[in-house]
């Protein structure tokens, strides 16, 4: 399973101190990603999905501890020797943020911050990092790169600076690209937009993880599908499965609350009752079973393990039961 | 009869900008340009378009929390004045707003209880305090608010909980007509879907009005029975939400549609946006004739200048431009 991974996360946890205690954000996180693919980490808000990669690329908020292990090309990112870390961040792998704004720096022009990004770290001179500026605007869809180069961030639509802040990301050519809700501050025609230009990107060869709560996003360009609840990887499966046949009643249950244009009109959409589990309380069982339609007794008094088969692993043990007795 | 609660004509919100030059003329940005609307009792009117639109400053000028620059807007038949308070106090009660931040939109000093009764006495006055303790308990009942929240304050509480707060404060004075402006946009899918429901609940208990604004399509169509789609200021398109989702006519709108990524990975096959790429060149450009002119596929040369107008095709689906009969419904 893990050849050909590019990078590798295994039992992941991401704690927090707080006034009120530790709070774990992330536990036992697995997934791998592997080259030319795209990875969607889908979640509600709080399920941990940027956590987890912020954990692995150390660049959690004070008071963030991370354990487990997350390796880049064979290489530790979490030892106690920060320096693979340090050399694969912003070089092999970059990341892009939800607001394209706060991403760019306002004073300085396009131009002079995307070769920025590769002079201070001595790859390319000048002239070259002037070059492959625009190369990358170009396959980012920018209209006339030329004349970005010299504008300022507050310039841009905010189409344009998201699309200026995945240049940004590109410019390192780099192997795995983490964008954290690329597209959830823009409208849909830009969204639209930047999923091109993401499906672009990983049909050149780069790897991609999106994190998203958007399943229309995630339908446009995921390959396969990490879903997250309460700090846990509940489901992973191929994007089409997924869609098809949801495995976790999570999963099920955030794919019907999702409002359609291509379907009849039913009257009511139908929602998840009650709320995620506060992050500081873990429940002995499943942390969805509060909320579950397919709860059953077993649910409330063990947690289910995330068990894999070929490329699906479901933790639930409605879904255990059910494939078992299909056999 | 229903009675019209509301009605918008030729509407027009400017904003002055900075001078560009130290003696030059003051450049004025036009947010709403002579927009027509009505709302009738009871009905849910969905507001979309993108952002930067005019969407939102449409509904501060019909709470009268922007002055208009031109045109009317009269609240049950009688023209609302800014320089009139007590008329405004009076629309203010039948007319209430809920906004997309639930946690910012409510006093983080206050309990939730405390927020809703506070609007309840600014409604109605002290005097009715008394009598006020069970209808906000009822209220927030209502909203599906546990009783055991009501002395909760925002930061204690989730997004949802926190808009459900809000919208029991917004509905506790028994308003006509609620503006939603984005209320469900900041919620997550699961959350949103609650939210909705209990907004359909709520028309259909007490006879709500609704004038929904939303960027999400998918919304608006499970919610309000006509559409309104506004672009760059205008109305290029109105009808009832069953025509505009089964045919839209404006190019514009056709775009609108297109650009909404479906949760289905088999939809993605199909190239969605051929409409939209020729876009973002042109946004700031200012164009004499149709202002989306310079993004349209459809577009001739007498479309970059004559302003195509607002026509009905007599069926009351409403569209602004010059070529949309020629391509009736492509999809």
């Amino acid at each position: 399973m893990a050849d050909g991974a590019l990078f590798e996360v295994r039992d992941l946890c991401v704690q927090f101190a707080t006034p009120r205690g530790r709070v774990n954000a992330v536990r036992e996180a697995s997934l791998e990603v592997r080259r030319g693919e795209c990875l969607a980490v889908v979640g509600e808000s709080g399920s941990g999905k940027s956590q987890l990669f912020l954990g692995c690329l150390g660049l959690l908020a004070a008071g963030g501890v991370v354990q487990g292990s997350a390796r880049f090309d064979g290489q530790e990112l979490l030892g106690p020797d920060s320096t693979p870390r340090r050399a694969a961040l912003g070089t092999r792998v970059a990341m892009v943020f939800q607001d394209p704004m706060n991403a760019l720096t306002p004073h300085l022009t396009i131009g002079r911050q995307l070769a920025e990004v590769v002079l201070d770290r001595g790859l390319l001179d000048a002239a070259a990092a002037r070059a492959r500026s625009l190369a990358v605007l170009e396959s980012v869809g920018m209209p006339e790169p030329e004349a970005r180069l010299r504008q300022y961030p507050h310039e841009l639509s905010g189409g344009q600076r998201q699309r200026a802040a995945i240049a940004m990301a590109l410019m390192t050519h780099p192997d795995l690209l983490v964008a954290d809700e690329p597209t959830t501050a823009l409208d849909v025609t830009v969204q639209a937009q930047v999923i091109e230009v993401l499906r672009g990107a990983r049909d050149r060869g780069l790897a991609v993880v999106l994190i998203t709560h958007d399943m229309g996003v995630v339908a446009g360009i995921a390959d396969r599908v990490a879903v997250m609840y309460a700090g846990r990887i509940v489901e992973t499966a191929l994007a089409r499965e997924l869609f098809d046949s949801p495995a976790h009643p999570y999963t099920a249950a955030l794919l019907a609350s999702v409002p359609r244009l291509d379907t009849p009109l039913a009257g009511r959409l139908v929602g998840i009752e009650g709320q995620p589990p506060a992050p500081g309380a873990e429940p002995d069982g499943c942390a969805f079973a509060p909320r579950c339609a397919s709860v059953l007794d077993v649910c409330h008094r063990s947690r289910p393990s995330l068990e894999s088969r070929e490329a699906r692993s479901v933790a639930c043990h409605a879904a255990r039961l059910e494939a078992g007795a299909g056999r | 009869m229903t009675e019209t609660l509301l009605r918008v004509r030729n509407l027009t919100v400017r904003f002055p900008m900075p001078r560009t030059r130290l003696l030059g003329p003051r450049p004025w940005l036009t947010a709403v340009n002579g927009v027509d609307l009505e709302i009738e009792a009871g009905r849910a009117v969905g507001l979309v378009g993108e952002s930067g639109c005019g969407k939102s400053t449409l509904a501060r000028a019909i709470l009268a929390l922007v002055a208009p620059q031109a045109g009317t807007i009269e609240w049950r038949g009688r023209p609302v004045r800014h320089d009139d308070a007590t008329g405004l106090r009076r629309m203010r009660r039948e007319l209430q707003v809920v906004f997309q931040d639930p946690v910012g939109s409510l006093d983080p000093r206050m309990s939730v209880g405390e927020s809703v009764t506070e609007a309840l006495e600014a409604l109605e006055g002290a005097q009715a305090v008394a009598a006020s303790r069970a209808r906000v308990g009822s209220m927030l009942a209502e909203v599906g608010l546990d009783p055991a929240l009501h002395a909760r304050y925002p930061h204690e509480l989730s997004g949802g909980q926190c808009q459900r707060a809000a919208i029991a404060r917004a509905l506790v004075g028994r308003p006509k007509l609620l503006v939603c402006d984005e209320a469900v946009s900041a919620l997550d899918v699961s959350v949103q879907a609650q939210i909705v429901n209990l907004l359909a609940d709520l028309r259909r208990r007490h006879g709500l009005a609704l004038l929904f604004i939303s960027h999400n399509l998918a919304v608006v169509r499970h919610l309000c029975d006509e559409v309104a789609v506004l672009y760059r200021g205008r109305v290029v398109e109105r009808a009832s939400a069953a025509a505009i989702f089964a045919g839209p006519r404006h190019p514009y709108t056709r775009a609108l549609l297109a650009a909404v990524p479906d949760p289905e990975p088999a939809a993605h096959a199909r190239a969605c946006i051929p409409e939209l790429r020729a876009a973002a060149a042109a946004e700031s450009v200012a164009v004499a004739g149709c202002a989306y002119g310079p993004r349209c596929p459809l577009a001739a040369s007498d479309c970059l200048v004559e302003a195509p107008g607002l026509e009905d095709d007599g069926g009351g689906h409403l569209t602004a431009c010059h070529y949309a009969r020629v391509r009736p419904t492509a999809n």
